[in-house]
Parts: C-alpha cells; structure tokens; sequence
C-alpha cells in the first residue's frame, strides 16, 4: 500500500553530556518519536556516552556547581564542598521519583524496547579507553561520517 | 462517547501518557476505539499530536475538570 511505502519521518539526537539532567531529554524525545512510529537515533559521543555505559549510567549525577537552576540555588563556593555532587543529585532524583518519572535505566529500556537506535561514538571509546562491551548493546560503534550518513535525511537532528 | 478499552494515565507526566498510549494501541485491532484519560496539562496537546503523527484518529476530547479524556480510533 501506498501509505506503508511512505517514508517514516526520522529524528537524529547528539547526545553529548554526561550528567542526570541533560541524560533525560534526549530518552525522552527519542522514545516518544519511537511511540509516533519514527525513524529514532541517539549518537552517544564524548561524556555522553556515560549514559549507555554500564559502570556509569546508573549513578549519572547533578553538578551543583555552575548550575544556577537548580529548585533550591546553590552559591559555587557551597557547591563545591565534599557530597554536595550527591546532595543536588539525590534531589533531582526524589524529583522525578515523585512526578513519576522512570529512572534512566527504565528509560533506556523502553527506547530499546520502541526500536530506538543506539549508537556509540568510535573516536570516544578509542580515546576514553572504554570497551565497547562496557557499553550497554548499540546498534554500532561509528564515526562522524557514518552518522551523518545516518542524520543526512533526518527531519528533525538536535543537539544535546 | 463509548470506548472500547480504557487508558488511565492520570499522575502520570510526560512522556509516559504518550508511550503507554502507545503500548496500548499497538495490541488493539484496527477500528478499536481507546479512552485515554490524562492529568498532565501537556498530554493536551500530545495526545493530539501523537494521533496525528502516528495517523490515528482522534474521534473526540473532553476537559473535565483537570482530568483530559481522549478518544483514540485506531487505524
């Protein structure tokens, strides 16, 4: 059928960070684009691939320092002190607890479950000294061309 | 309106009204019509917008009182 043959529409996220808080958009918009029968791709690469690190993605955290948003401000200078890193990360996750927000693990699951497509950045695991089984399952390890490749007819490409 | 199946997101935020929307689409036959009911003020505008990407059919939506009521026609 005509309607079937169509192209899917096609999201392409760069996932660059490793902390908490910038961990959540990017599941996010990749598992509800999946849940619109999308074409859903994240290139993980740099700290971001924490985030599909098995050693890592369960403890991403909140930097209290620089990070003038935080519900309850914290001065630098506080920030900086010993278990403050825990303090504002223990906070953001009673958060999202509370609004019933699954955790990140929960949120990979259900990406991977909606055919979301993971990738991992080739140059981060070379230069990172991380093993590619240190990664939770990718659809690849690729460089800059390949997922260009892959993001060259996106609809939609952002940048996290 | 009459619903075949019913959805309660309610305490729910986004994304998951939409992505258990979704996973209770998925196993519904073609015609089926789902109720969804929302609280979160963005599912408003998602649940219409997923209907429309996913090419669903929204048959009607009711706002009553903080609780937002879908009706899904599935494809």
């Amino acid at each position: 059928m005509a309607e079937e043959e169509e192209k899917k529409k096609k999201i392409c996220i760069i996932m660059t960070k490793g902390t908490l808080d910038a961990a959540y958009p990017p599941l996010i918009l990749a598992s509800t684009a999946a849940s619109m029968d999308w074409d859903a791709s994240i290139f993980f690469t740099f700290y971001g691939l924490d985030v599909i690190n098995k050693k890592k993605y369960k403890n991403l955290k909140v930097a209290p320092i620089a990070n003038p948003a935080m519900p309850m401000p914290v001065p630098n200078i506080i920030g900086m002190l010993p278990g403050m890193t825990s303090m504002a990360t223990m906070m953001m996750k009673n958060m999202m607890k509370k609004a019933n927000v699954p955790d990140i693990e929960e949120f990979i699951k259900m990406c991977k479950e909606m055919g979301v497509k993971l990738y991992g950045c080739q140059m981060t695991l070379d230069v990172m000294g991380i093993k590619e089984e240190d990664l939770i399952p990718t659809e690849a390890c690729i460089g800059a061309a390949a997922f260009l490749d892959i993001a060259s007819d996106a609809d939609v490409t952002l940048l996290v | 309106m009459e619903a075949d199946e019913v959805l309660d997101t309610s305490g729910l935020v986004c994304p998951m009204p939409i992505l258990k929307t979704k996973q209770s689409i998925k196993n519904l036959e073609p015609g089926t019509v789902l109720k969804v009911i929302a609280t979160d003020k963005g599912s408003k505008g998602d649940i219409p917008a997923f209907v429309r990407q996913s090419k669903n059919e929204l048959l009607g939506m009711e706002d009553d009182d903080g609780k937002y009521i879908f009706f899904i026609k599935k494809k």
